[in-house]
């Protein structure tokens, strides 16, 4: 069934766009993660322009991360004063993070410095956590208990403030930077961070597997709401079609992917993520390198 | 065919001057619904005159259907340290969105150069590019021409115009999915010996309706407003998804 989209100015398959929700929509309840990463490109191919791409994602993972909360919510996984700490910090830098980009859009290389941005990132971050998951998962074959590490330098910061869910009493300024720089990073690669988000909380602040999906959807809902009104009202770039469509398939990805999150062993979820960063990252990282089909670009 | 055939006499029964175009289309007007999948539109017409053509000329029909025109960046890709980067850019300054050329005959036998120059009929003419900052910008305007090809954007559809009789002439031009709104000027000239004897000109306008009009003109016009709405069907979707699922578990 085609059906033509009012923004994007497209005629597009909607079980296409249907499916592309859902499959994104299972990661993100699985992960914590929003997905753009992954929908945003997925969309390029589709044949959606890049300014209506990355508006109308930040829109649909508004809806996947909403539903994906909710059934955290219920599971008792979300740690809410942690989350709102991430959040101060994560808006924040996000504002910093676009004037800078808008900055780097005058000098006509964004784009480059967008997709280096994205492997070196996706690299190292997939890549630590694969290592890392593996170890793991290794140890626990041999039956030894991991013990978790209790206390790094970051314990021994200023403010500090019980934060329940996590079992954690830490300073305050931990989190709200890794807000900051994931604000800032989010706002200059137009995603909301999750994948940066979720392996520094597990690894930087030492929190739970379990508790920082909730917590990483909790802040991106707020961070991609912001997003989006930005680019409704600058851009006009939001196409309510192709997000309705998106997020009926995302929603109930959500709630799939929650559920067999849920089942899954805390360095199973992570060796996932890993893999999955990692594949992002290889791509990315080819096409760099991949001689283009055609040496000139419109747009 | 019918109805073609109907028009055609009505037109054809038109007072008279020495070799004039008389038209007929298909439909007046483009209407981009919700379920819109690309448009065919049908141009027709007559040549008329008082007296019979002298069978030495040479007679052509050549039709283009332009949309909006706009400036387009076009960038040059090259490799620098083993990885592709954008270097040179051409601002096209105006492109039209849309173009297609439809004729009777290749373009060249029926059209001299000079006529093709000045009523910018072929569609590297149709290109505005002035003032470009590199010296080989005509790659940059070719590169544009064969990116919009490969979307349908560009048709040259030579030999494509039915001429019968050197009198009665019919195309038809396929308007793809991906089309943006606007007014679709759509020429028609008559050539004798490669010079252009008739032009007539009109227009197509192809606009969104219902539904997709609306959500076009809030997102333009009441943006804040667009971006609650859109934030909202999101929350309330990302809600609803949560509770049929906790009622089906139950």
């Amino acid at each position: 069934m085609q059906i033509y989209l009012p923004i994007a100015e497209i005629s597009v398959n909607a079980f296409l766009l249907l499916g592309i929700g859902g499959v994104v929509g299972i990661l993100s309840g699985m992960f914590g993660v929003g997905g753009g990463f992954l929908i945003t490109p997925l969309l390029f191919i589709v044949g959606i322009p890049p300014t209506v791409a990355v508006a109308t994602s930040a829109n649909q993972i508004v809806a996947s991360s909403v539903s994906g909360l909710l059934a955290h919510i219920k599971r008792r996984t979300v740690d809410f004063p942690m989350g709102v700490t991430l959040l101060v910090g994560g808006l924040i830098g996000s504002g910093i993070g676009m004037v800078i980009f808008n900055y780097l859009k005058s000098l006509g290389q964004v784009e480059l410095l967008v997709n280096l941005c994205y492997v070196v990132f996706l690299g190292v971050v997939g890549g630590l956590m694969f290592i890392e998951s593996v170890r793991a998962i290794l140890r626990s074959n041999k039956g030894v208990i991991p013990t978790r590490k209790r206390h790094n330098w970051v314990h021994n910061l200023p403010f500090k403030i019980k934060f329940r869910v996590s079992g954690l009493y830490i300073s305050v300024i931990p989190p709200a930077a890794v807000g900051f720089f994931v604000g800032f990073l989010g706002a200059i690669m137009g995603v909301g961070g999750g994948f940066i988000m979720v392996p520094a909380m597990i690894y930087l602040l030492g929190m739970p597997t379990k508790v920082v999906i909730g917590t990483s959807l909790f802040q991106i809902i707020f961070v991609t709401a912001f997003t989006t009104m930005m680019h409704a009202v600058t851009n006009h770039s939001v196409d309510m079609v192709l997000a309705l469509l998106l997020l009926v398939g995302g929603v109930v990805g959500a709630q799939i992917g929650t559920r067999i999150g849920a089942k899954l062993k805390a360095e199973q979820l992570r060796i996932l993520l890993a893999m999955l960063v990692l594949g992002v990252c290889i791509k990315l990282g080819f096409d760099l390198f991949l001689t283009p089909a055609d040496l000139f670009k419109v747009g | 065919m019918k109805q073609f055939l109907i028009a055609l006499f009505v037109l054809l029964a038109l007072p008279a001057r020495s070799d004039e175009i008389v038209l007929g289309l298909s439909q007046d007007a483009v209407a981009i619904t919700a379920n819109f999948t690309g448009s065919q539109i049908l141009i027709f017409g007559a040549v008329k005159r008082d007296s019979a053509p002298d069978p030495a000329d040479k007679l052509g029909i050549i039709i283009t259907v332009a949309g909006p025109s706009e400036e387009v960046t076009v960038r040059r890709i090259e490799r620098r340290f083993g990885i592709w980067v954008n270097t040179d850019r051409v601002d096209v300054d105006a492109a039209p969105s849309f173009y297609a050329v439809a004729s009777s005959a290749p373009l060249t036998d029926i059209l001299k150069e000079v006529e093709n120059l000045r009523y910018s009929i072929a569609t590297q003419n149709a290109i505005r590019s002035v003032g470009a900052s590199v010296s080989d910008s005509q790659e940059f305007t070719d590169a544009l021409i064969r990116a919009r090809q490969r979307q349908d954007l560009y048709q040259t559809l030579e030999g494509q115009v039915d001429f019968e009789e050197d009198t009665l002439f019919r195309t038809a031009i396929d308007l793809p999915s991906n089309l943006t709104e606007g007014s679709y000027a759509t020429r028609i000239f008559l050539t004798r010996n490669g010079m252009v004897i008739d032009e007539y000109d009109t227009v197509i306008p192809v606009d969104k309706v219902g539904l997709e009009r609306w959500l076009f003109l809030m997102s333009q016009q009441q943006s804040v407003l667009y971006g609650l709405l859109s934030l909202a069907i999101a929350g309330l979707a990302g809600w609803g998804a949560s509770t049929l699922f906790a009622a089906l578990r139950r």
